[in-house]
């Protein structure tokens, strides 16, 4: 008998399951299944890079909700199930192990996988990337016969993770292929501080240069080798060069995507009763002037999820922009950033850099898109509404960082909801 | 195990037990209090979890951090004794801590 559900999640990290609350919360009375391919319950997935892998926090500590609240709020869990297959016709999906389950809705919300390098030989030992509590674990177990590790790529997730291990005593190389660090995300500035920050913690990041190929010994990694000639001798290299979106069954039933599913504004796929949320989805972003971009944040998989709930439970899509959001921790540094910088024409620097608190802002055309403030959580704060804003504040105000960018504000600094 | 009681917007009270050195924002979402969100998960990046600490309770907790006084300058309505929940750790002692949420 196949087994149906008025909605049906698929992938159990933060966007789906986030949608199972937020459908219990505005009283959806129907069945929910939450599907995923993993075994543990809905876990938080930020801490895998940052107090887990250090083995500052017990893994019991990081579920999104107690065992008990699924069972208790009428949500079955399907973990250790991957779909391979969807038919929006029939309204089912298809799993890896030949089952199939119907739906009235479903919402995909798979998130994505890293990319891979290509090794040298098969089951190669010591090369890892995190995406998963069993990925840490994994990683966790072979750092004790671990003195050196390279690190491929200077995106968050590289530096966090070479903070880590940089201040569990192992030798640390980071490649970042492009100029400088955080490339994608982040504008000069930032990235030459924490360039230098990971340096005078003892981390080699060599930017401009990229892996040409791993040597081994008896089956293990055992150095790379790097597009400049050297050889970094490394007995673990951790790959962070991105994720892939995991949306090949709705690519392959019809839906509309390429870097992952194209969704409207509400979430809807092509495909008739089908949403997608998170990672995953490609969606037109109001911060990014109109580009349709995937968002790979916490608050992005949230909100989004949020909204299809409320669409779900009957209730009217808001859809007021939601300022992006993001957090990263690396040694004493807390980096929250507001908005999207991308296509950032100037840079306001508030603060003093070598202090350690400081903020950037970036402007566009003289309107504020984005801010990246560390250990700055006023400007945090307040950039919010300077980006909600559209603010074009006075650039020699803006410079003064005893000057609260509240004052730069035309309208209050507002709470920090949308 | 210590007892923390929450008063919802609506005049309700919802009493929890709460292990120590459980926040008071961890304790409301595994048992499902409406008002508090959190989701940043405690990193002092969303301000979702506000709360009213009532009575003598608020001066069991150290004060508010710098970064915890800045999110708290934005939630709606700001109090004197507005913290953030996830600020809020269960010690020893803390036995009938009494919290309203003014967002549920």
């Amino acid at each position: 008998m196949t087994a149906t559900y008025d909605i049906l999640i698929v992938g159990a990290g933060h966007a789906g399951a986030q949608t199972a609350i937020s459908l219990r919360q505005g009283d959806f009375r129907g069945s929910v299944g939450l599907l995923g391919d993993e075994s543990e319950l809905p876990y938080e997935r930020p801490p895998l890079t940052k107090d887990y892998l250090a083995g500052d926090r017990p893994f019991a500590g990081m579920f999104v909700r107690p065992a008990t609240f699924w069972s208790e709020h009428a949500v079955t869990l399907l973990p250790q199930r991957r779909v391979v297959g969807v038919d929006p016709r029939a309204h089912t999906v298809s799993l890896h192990n030949g089952d199939t389950v119907g739906y009235g809705s479903l919402v995909w919300a798979t998130g994505a996988t890293p990319r891979q390098i290509p090794l040298p030989e098969p089951a190669l030992r010591g090369v890892h990337s995190i995406r998963t509590r069993a990925d840490v674990d994994r990683l966790v177990a072979e750092l004790p016969g671990v003195s050196g590790v390279v690190v491929i790529g200077g995106g968050y997730i590289g530096l966090e993770t070479a903070a880590v291990l940089r201040k569990q005593g192992k030798t640390v190389t980071v490649l970042e292929a492009q100029d400088r660090v955080l490339a994608r995300v982040a504008g000069a500035s930032l990235a030459r501080f924490y360039e230098a920050e990971h340096r005078r913690h003892g981390v080699d990041v060599r930017t401009g240069t990229a892996l040409e190929g791993l040597e081994t010994s008896a089956g293990a990694v055992s150095g790379a080798r790097l597009t400049d000639g050297t050889v970094v001798a490394c007995e673990m290299v951790i790959v962070g060069i991105g994720v892939v979106p995991c949306v090949a069954p709705l690519l392959t039933a019809g839906a509309l995507g390429s870097n992952g599913v194209e969704v409207d504004e509400h979430c809807r796929t092509t495909l008739p009763d089908v949403f997608a949320i998170g990672d995953c989805a490609a969606r037109a972003n109001h911060f990014a002037d109109g580009a349709t971009i995937r968002v790979e944040s916490l608050q992005n998989a949230v909100d989004q999820a949020g909204m299809v709930a409320r669409i779900l439970c009957g209730g009217a899509a808001t859809v007021a922009p939601s300022v992006p959001r993001f957090w990263s921790n690396q040694y004493d540094l807390r980096l929250q950033t507001v908005g999207l910088s991308t296509g950032y024409d100037q840079e306001i620097i508030r603060g003093d850099p070598a202090t350690g608190r400081f903020s950037v802002v970036y402007l566009k055309g003289g309107r504020v898109i984005a801010l990246d403030c560390v250990n700055s959580t006023r400007d945090f704060v307040h950039g919010r509404a300077l980006v909600l804003d559209g603010a074009r504040p006075d650039i020699g105000r803006l410079c003064d960082p005893e000057l609260p960018l509240s004052t730069l504000l035309t309208t209050g600094p507002g709470v920090l909801t949308g | 195990m210590p007892t923390t009681t929450y008063e919802l917007a609506d005049g309700t009270r919802r009493s929890v037990e709460m292990s120590l050195g459980e926040s008071v924002m961890r304790a409301a979402l595994d048992n499902s209090i409406p008002g508090i969100i959190g989701e940043c998960g405690g990193q002092l990046t969303c301000a979702t979890c506000h709360v009213l600490v009532l009575g003598e309770c608020y001066d069991w907790f150290s004060p508010p951090d710098e970064a915890e006084a800045d999110l708290l300058e934005v939630v709606d309505d700001p109090q004197p004794n507005s913290r953030l929940g996830c600020q809020l750790v269960l010690a020893e002692g803390m036995d009938n801590l009494t919290v309203s949420v003014p967002t549920s």
